[in-house]
């Protein structure tokens, strides 16, 4: 018993412990649904930072279909990731690197990113949103968002709900060093 | 067939006077592109409905296109149809295009053998266009601009400088940054000087499904500037019309100028 209660002192230690220190990952699960239609393309998804302005401060994915094509690689349908073309798209030059990714299958996606990535950065301290919007041929589109706090603490997790093309979106805070 | 269309042209351009108005525009097949190749296609029409193409085609004799660098680009595959106007433009610079019919001339009624015309052409065509017998001959010049905005990439602002000439929308709010739910300002120009009192037109297309024009009246404000509230996405018609005696061409004695834009609002 007292071993046990020990131990338990020894996990809510560490916890204050971890709250204390900066994580050492930004990380964001993306759920993409399986869909039962009869015309099916990945869908097209985009995440990223915007501050309370709404500006956007950090990519962090964008994925698309990246196959060559006369097209230009799937980028002509960029601008359908309608709110992420206007906050940040229409002036990047793609592909950038570390941020655009292929087109992605049914199914649950993490990225991790380390806090030391430059795209952080430019982060000062203060509320920002995480987005996540998935647009899909011939399909819809959604937009999902989690705020936060920023700096993260160690071992925070949020979550949110798309309910057509996107499913649970999770961003949390990795371990710390 | 071209004297019958610059009538209705010349209807055009008188319509805002007489009372009755048929609406010019260009129809833009969409107004943010991305890719190694875009190509924006356009549809040029004069109608009563917006946007539909079912009364006659606008000429694209005056189609005047600058791109992002200032430049004038040529239009590809014009044509004229039945009840419009065509024509493609590949996106080669990335950034905002200014596409444009300005239709820049003047008309005349006079008396001759007994009985009153009317005649409509360029300035340089008076002196031939009009009889030598004419009397009671008034001349009226006539500047309209028809345009539309189109972005590949981001918005820039060199394509929207103002030329100086008629009426002239320049932007505050960029006209390829207009989403629902939004207030866009834009300053209007009459001579490239800020046009005061202007009274504005905005309707939003699709008014073959709904009983109404809905149309909004603005007026500028003494800088000539407007704010205009989108509430819901889609294409919609801005026009203005003025007239006055600043004119170009010495035997015309009043200027008409006529204005339209097709803006497109994104939804959020």
């Amino acid at each position: 018993m007292t071993r046990l209660l020990c131990t338990l002192v020894t996990v809510a230690f560490s916890v204050a412990a971890y709250a204390d220190e900066a994580p050492k990952t930004f990380d964001v699960s993306v759920e993409i649904p399986k869909l039962n239609v009869s015309e099916y393309h990945r869908p097209y998804i985009a995440v990223w930072i915007q501050d309370s302005n709404r500006k956007a401060v950090a990519n962090i994915a964008v994925w698309y279909q990246m196959k060559d094509s006369k097209e230009g690689a799937g980028t002509k349908w960029l601008p359908d990731l309608r709110q992420w073309w206007r906050r940040s798209g229409r002036s990047l030059e793609m592909p950038v690197d570390g941020v655009s990714g292929a087109s992605r299958p049914a199914g649950k996606h993490t990225i991790s990113l380390p806090v030391s990535d430059s795209r952080f950065k430019v982060l000062s301290a203060g509320k920002y949103e995480l987005i996540v919007e998935a647009s899909r041929e011939v399909g819809g589109r959604e937009v999902v968002s989690i705020p936060f706090q920023w700096p993260l603490s160690a071992g925070q997790s949020m979550k949110a709900q798309g309910s057509d093309e996107l499913g649970e979106v999770v961003l949390s805070a990795g371990s710390p060093k | 067939m071209h004297r019958f269309l610059i009538a209705t042209l010349l209807a055009c351009v008188v319509a805002p006077v007489s009372g009755f108005a048929h609406k010019i525009w260009l129809l833009p097949s969409q107004t943010a592109f991305s890719g190694n190749d875009p190509w924006l296609t356009v549809d040029a029409a004069v109608s009563n409905d917006l946007f539909y193409f079912n009364h006659f085609p606008l000429t694209l004799r005056g189609l005047k296109i600058v791109a992002p660098n200032g430049s004038i680009v040529e239009a590809e595959n014009q044509h004229e149809l039945k009840y419009r106007s065509v024509f493609d433009l590949p996106l080669t610079q990335r950034g905002t295009y200014r596409v444009a019919v300005v239709m820049d001339g003047a008309f005349a009624s006079f008396m001759a053998d007994g009985e009153r015309r009317r005649w409509r052409g360029s300035a340089d065509e008076l002196a031939t266009g009009i009889p030598e017998n004419a009397e009671n001959v008034q001349i009226t010049e006539s500047i309209t601009r028809v345009e539309t905005f189109v972005t590949n990439g981001g918005p820039t602002n060199e394509a929207l400088t103002a030329s100086g000439r008629g009426i002239e929308l320049i932007p505050i709010t960029h006209p390829n940054d207009l989403y629902a739910g939004e207030t866009a300002k834009f300053q209007m120009l009459v001579n490239g000087e800020p046009a005061s009192d202007l009274k504005v037109t905005v309707i939003q297309g699709g008014t073959r499904y709904r009983n109404t024009q809905e149309e909004t009246e603005l007026t500028t404000d003494a800088e000539g500037k407007l704010a205009i509230s989108f509430s819901e996405p889609g294409m919609y018609w801005l026009s203005t019309s003025t007239s006055d005696e600043d004119t170009s061409i010495p035997q015309a004695t009043s200027r008409r100028l006529g204005y339209t834009a097709t803006l497109e609002v994104l939804p959020q």
